[in-house]
């Protein structure tokens, strides 16, 4: 028997009150984005369930595909029947039978949601699983470890019978949070920063700072690379800018003493982010800081950096050890493009003895003999704004060779 | 000329050629240099990799180039030997392998570790509970090919599989050297945790082949230098190569969706027709065999004579496998099967391409079928 759809469980979305319908049309387009190979299908939406009409189109494809969405609890291949016992009992049999295997055991779980089914819980629970037992020879009963859990789910409009539960992804839609910059290295920090961003529904855009000839075009393409990653994730497009740099960070290096050069670039990378994120109309600034986990990501590195702005700045990484990081970081498929080995616009003038614990008294001081605005409106003025595709192609020149 | 020696080599395609000199000519640099031209290389790479996953259906950081089969299966095997060699010293193979698999095993032999030959049957086949009896609490490793090369008889591979799910530490290293275009083998679904490639077998050049690595799967590498191939496979990456062969991978995969049908209906002409022919067994199993190898032994002609005679014909078969032909001994995968020594020793193979016709397939039968005549008669006085 095949599985004509599949029913999709809400996660968190179901406690947000008002803001429901919102949430729920979040989640709707991200599986529309998602499913848009598939032409055929159907999405039909209520209040506390989603259900995916195959009309013929591959299950276990879009099975694979929904794994990914954030916002789904988990969810269901299934079959939708009429209210109807024998209509049920039947249909059950039909589908027990295509997944049994000699020896194996089963339970049925019974939900009942419409009360006015004439059987209630417990007596579907019976009439379907005695329906079975007389039906298929040699299928036992366990209800603590089945092999299969029947389950079946009477609602207002009908009945749906399925035997599997699929976790999904979790969190909340893309962009049911709004939208926020992430400051995009090319380490291996960032992606899953913006990974656990996006996890909570955030819409990212990335920021990169690019400064030839100190980081090559090589490094540039990586940061490319790992928006394609994120793109995909994200279940279509994401917005990369990137600041030319290069002037900038020359300027620090003349203004600013060598133990300070590192937290002054930082806090030029974050008003510049902070200017690309009032322009792009975001409400916060993402970063991969993991605490101590270098000189500039100490607290007193943080305070002193931070000061530059009021923009709220999250760091979901902040209290994660790393090899933790390294683990989502294999796991979303951005780990090896991390690790290629380019120099990029954090590993560059990375003076021999940062400061550990920089003073905010410091910092401005040392800042306040140059006139860095000018520079820093120029490098706002000049982004130049990517929309990578996860089929973004850099390769093409090449194509007919392949 | 009619050439159907296609298991021994497989003439490039002119496309893929034209890819390994444009990329040879205009992006020799060094993958590993820091500037742009050698950026340009690296991407180049970076795309043969991608296209071979694609085609594979696995993932770019699964795919390593190497210089073709016989390394495939050298660090597939070896490396994989010496990284576990502390959980344990046996592997399984099969009495069928490619030399690059038996002799790599029987070195393995002499550093300590324990190999168990698996028997065929009649067909050529491995049996899969002859795999389950012999895997042991030390068992490293299982090699099994998929395609045979010498009589083209096909292995349980996804069976074998199956069962090795139940032994997660052992890792399942299959070359499908011979199979790849021609029998369908899903990497992914099949368990396999290394799988060999070689180019010049699917219409690529010689000198480039594929290992796939599954993701998590660590091997001790066999050279040592650059760590090129993520420290795998040192040595310049042969750039034009790996671009040619991401080609000829595509092209053949394309050619095998509309080109099996016909192979194999002109397969069965050849053994039907060579069946009938008195003096001639057939050795290649008629259910479970790829459609590009036909296998068969002659009775009182010596095979060198035959492929010299058929050669005047301007007609190109092999005896056994090209690499052992030149050594005078029987073939080692007929005498597993248990066909008859003097059978094992007159043994004929013919293989296909997805250039060859039917119409070819028709003079090669008249070629051989007058060459028994003439030199069974010669042989007889």
């Amino acid at each position: 028997m095949n599985y004509d759809r599949i029913l999709i469980r809400y996660g968190e979305i179901s406690t947000k009150g008002r803001n429901r319908n919102k949430f729920v049309d979040k989640l709707r387009k991200s599986v529309r984005i998602a499913l848009s190979s598939f032409p055929n299908i159907k999405i039909e939406a209520s209040r506390d369930r989603m259900y995916v009409l195959l009309n013929g189109e591959n299950g276990i494809e879009i099975v694979n595909k929904l794994k990914n969405i954030f916002g789904i609890q988990s969810f269901s291949p299934a079959i939708k029947i009429e209210k109807d016992v024998e209509i049920l009992k039947q249909a059950s049999l039909e589908l027990v039978n295509s997944l049994y295997q000699p020896g194996q055991t089963f339970k049925v779980t019974a939900k009942r949601s419409d009360k006015t089914f004439e059987l209630n819980t417990d007596e579907t629970n019976h009439a379907v699983g005695g329906y079975l037992l007389q039906n298929i020879p040699d299928l036992k009963v366990d209800v603590r470890n089945p092999d299969i859990n029947l389950r079946v789910e009477i609602r207002k409009e009908a009945i749906y019978l399925s035997c599997e539960t699929i976790q999904g992804a979790g969190g909340l839609p893309v962009g049911s949070s709004g939208k926020a910059l992430l400051m995009l290295s090319g380490g291996i920090d960032s992606p899953v920063a913006a990974y656990q961003a996006m996890r909570r529904g955030v819409e990212v855009e990335a920021v990169h700072f690019f400064s030839p000839p100190f980081t090559s075009e090589r490094a540039k393409e990586k940061v490319i690379d790992l928006c394609k990653k994120l793109a995909e994730i994200s279940g279509g497009s994401m917005k990369l800018h990137i600041v030319h740099f290069t002037d900038i960070q020359q300027a620090i290096r003349e203004q600013v003493p060598e133990n300070y050069t590192m937290t002054s670039t930082r806090r030029m990378m974050l008003k510049i982010t902070d200017k690309i994120r009032a322009k792009q109309e975001g409400l916060a600034i993402i970063t991969g800081e993991n605490l101590g986990q270098v000189a500039s990501q100490t607290l007193e590195s943080m305070f002193a950096i931070n000061e530059v702005t009021n923009t709220p700045i999250l760091r979901p990484l902040i209290s994660m050890d790393k090899t933790d990081i390294i683990k989502i970081a294999s796991a979303i498929d951005t780990l090896e493009i991390s690790n290629r080995p380019y120099e990029d616009c954090c590993t560059i003038f990375v003076p021999a003895s940062p400061k550990t614990k920089p003073k905010r008294e410091k910092v401005n001081q040392y800042e306040s003999y140059f006139d860095f605005e000018p520079l820093i409106k120029e490098a706002v003025e000049e982004v130049e704004t990517l929309h990578i595709k996860p089929d973004w192609n850099s390769n093409s020149e090449f194509d007919e060779l392949f | 000329m009619i050439y159907f020696d296609n298991s021994a080599t497989t003439k490039p395609y002119k496309e893929v050629l034209d890819s390994f000199m444009k990329v040879s000519n205009d992006y020799f640099a060094n993958p590993s240099s820091l500037h742009r031209f050698g950026g340009q290389a690296e991407k180049l790479l970076t795309q043969a990799r991608e296209q071979v996953a694609r085609l594979l259906n696995t993932k770019p950081g699964e795919i390593f180039f190497t210089s073709g089969g016989t390394e495939s299966n050298n660090l597939a095997i070896k490396g994989a030997a010496f990284q576990n060699r502390n959980r344990g010293r046996h592997i399984i193979t099969t009495k069928i392998e490619h030399p690059s698999v038996r002799d790599a095993a029987a070195q393995l032999e002499r550093d300590g570790f324990e190999i168990t030959y698996l028997p065929v049957d009649q067909s050529g086949r491995v049996s899969l509970s002859a795999v389950e009896q012999a895997i042991r609490k030390d068992t490293i490793l299982v090699s099994i090919m998929h395609v045979n090369n010498e009589v083209g008889s096909i292995q349980p591979i996804k069976e074998i599989g199956e069962l090795l799910k139940n032994y997660p530490t052992i890792l399942f290293h299959v070359d499908a050297v011979q199979g790849i275009g021609k029998v369908p083998l899903s990497i992914t679904e099949s368990r396999i945790d290394l799988c060999s490639l070689s180019a010049h077998k699917f219409h690529g050049l010689k000198g480039t082949g594929v290992l796939y690595i599954r993701e998590g799967v660590k091997l001790t590498p066999l050279f040592s230098g650059g760590n090129q191939e993520r420290t795998l496979r040192s040595g310049t990456e042969n750039v034009a190569g790996f671009v040619s062969l991401a080609k000829a991978l595509r092209l053949t995969m394309m050619k095998s969706d509309s080109g099996l049908k016909a192979m194999k209906q002109i397969n069965n002409l050849l053994r039907t027709e060579l069946s009938k022919i008195e003096g001639i067994t057939i050795n290649t199993p008629a259910d479970d065999s790829a459609p590009h190898i036909l296998n068969f032994s002659l009775t009182g002609i010596k095979s060198e004579t035959f492929i010299h005679a058929l050669e005047q014909r301007d007609v190109f078969v092999s005896t056994t496998s090209a690499c052992s032909s030149k050594k005078k001994a029987p073939s080692h995968t007929l005498i597993a099967m248990g066909v008859a020594e003097d059978l094992a020793e007159r043994a004929i193979r013919l293989s296909l391409s997805f250039e060859n016709t039917e119409q070819e397939a028709k003079k090669v039968i008249k070629a051989i079928s007058d060459t028994v005549n003439q030199l069974g008669k010669v042989m007889k006085k």
